[in-house]
């Protein structure tokens, strides 16, 4: 029998993958695997890795640049802290904080970007599904452009 | 408590008569026992309805960016002080158009509590030195006010004014021994029962937005909870509602929020909002040794950073 495959979110920042070749890359991954381009780490809004997490995403990761690699120079840095707070908010809401990374991409790691992903999907496949905050049952609707 | 009273209806009516002031902000009696109501003072000779006790809960910050035009004097406890500091660090007031009436807070008592202790309606209250008075029909009922605090009010760091033109009355003591007992309590259940806590709670909730409307600190012209493209959060009272809105409105009070807990003493379903904004308090101070309103011109910790912090999370 194959594995449990978990849902994951990947919010991708625009500048982080630094070849056309690695671009795509990212329709090798896992079906599971949904892949949202932002255009920076920095100016995520963490109500959107919450909506992920209420449409009932099992894990979130989400890449920026290496820090002093940020093209709009502090973007990581301003990323860093609004995620370590909201980690650490979500673990006092009963959260797994495990399911929801941080990863940089720096200047000299191309091709690592699907490994960064293989590793959450591991670690929340021995974390199995996350049903704490999936509380939302219907998919809205969406419309494409 | 009477000369602290009496002190400020002298200087609100003062600052009306000299012009200082087009306006005082303060509280005066309340319609019901065991409140007192947020008044706004134009005229000296109204200056008499003034009143300073311990049901002066609500944070008067709340009202000032909205009259920014007037020049303005608030009665304002330390948690006033320091949603003032903090709008000010946000560029929302002018500090030159504010007389800022300095008031120290003994902690503010919770009507709630005491309605339920009293074994009747109470139908007037007192204040005699550490205990408070209720009393009924049929009934007298004495009640340390350590007992009755808010539970915000109790864990109060701060009840002296962080910044004043005038200082009414004695500065108090500091009583709160650990401010974030109760997160940490929270803390350390396990994640099931953390889990079943945060969702019963929200549970309750009827999305009525008194929360917001008292936070002196939600002042955006459009709260994320009412846009409709994106719609954030569905408006029903769904748990994906109820939770998400509970999460949206706390953590965007990171770094923010100034513990004066006026979401909690507004909640009609007595939702602990404490333990939400307290987590997020406890964090961003021991993270980043920030507290929110006690410095002016200290930016947000969400505005800045460290170049040296590094991630924790990088796999």
């Amino acid at each position: 029998m194959s594995k449990w495959q978990p849902k994951i979110v990947v919010f991708l920042c625009q500048w982080a993958l630094k070849s056309d070749s690695e671009w795509a890359r990212r329709h090798e991954l896992p079906q599971n695997v949904h892949v949202v381009e932002v255009p920076c780490s920095g100016r995520l809004n963490p109500l959107l890795l919450m909506s992920a997490l209420q449409y009932g995403a099992d894990g979130l990761l989400v890449i920026g640049c290496e820090p002093g690699h940020c093209h709009y120079k502090e973007g990581s840095y301003l990323a860093q802290r609004k995620f370590a707070t909201l980690k650490s908010f979500l673990k006092t809401l009963g959260f797994e904080e495990s399911r929801v990374r941080l990863a940089w991409l720096g200047e000299t790691e191309s091709g690592t970007f699907p490994s960064v992903v293989e590793g959450l999907i591991s670690e929340v496949q021995r974390l199995g599904p996350a049903h704490e905050l999936a509380t939302r049952e219907t998919v809205p609707c969406v419309v494409k452009a | 408590m009477q000369e602290l009273a009496e002190a400020i209806r002298e200087e609100g009516k003062r600052l009306l008569e000299s012009g200082e002031v087009d306006l005082v902000i303060g509280f005066t009696v309340g319609t019901l026992p065991l409140r007192a109501a947020p008044v706004f003072v134009r005229r000296a000779e109204d200056a008499e309805r003034l009143v300073w006790n311990s049901f002066c809960e609500n944070n008067l910050a709340r009202y000032l960016r909205d009259i920014r035009d007037k020049r303005v004097a608030v009665v304002a406890k330390g948690c006033d002080t320091r949603a003032i500091v903090a709008l000010l660090n946000e560029h929302q007031l002018d500090r030159d158009k504010l007389h800022i009436i300095g008031v120290p807070c003994h902690g503010m008592v919770d009507r709630r509590i005491v309605a339920r202790r009293a074994p009747g309606q109470v139908l007037a209250v007192r204040e005699e030195g550490e205990e408070i008075v209720a009393e009924g029909e049929s009934f007298s009922i004495r009640l340390p006010r350590s007992q009755v605090l808010y539970r915000s009010c109790a864990a109060c760091t701060h009840p002296n004014p962080v910044i004043y033109d005038i200082l009414l009355g004695e500065e108090v003591a500091v009583w709160a021994e650990d401010p974030y007992a109760h997160v940490r309590e929270i803390e350390q259940k396990p994640a099931a029962e953390r889990a079943s806590y945060f969702a019963t709670e929200a549970q309750r909730c009827i999305r009525c937005y008194a929360c917001r409307q008292a936070c002196p600190m939600c002042y955006c012209e459009e709260c994320f909870v009412d846009h409709t493209t994106p719609r954030w959060i569905e408006s029903g009272v769904t748990p994906a509602g109820l939770q998400g809105w509970q999460i949206g409105r706390a953590y965007h009070l990171t770094g923010r929020c100034v513990a004066c807990g006026a979401c909690e003493r507004s909640c009609p379903m007595e939702i602990d909002l404490v333990y939400l904004n307290g987590k997020l308090r406890k964090e961003v101070w021991e993270l980043y040794g920030f507290q929110a309103g006690l410095v002016v011109g200290e930016l947000p910790p969400l505005a800045v950073f460290q170049p040296d912090e590094g991630s924790d999370s990088t796999p």
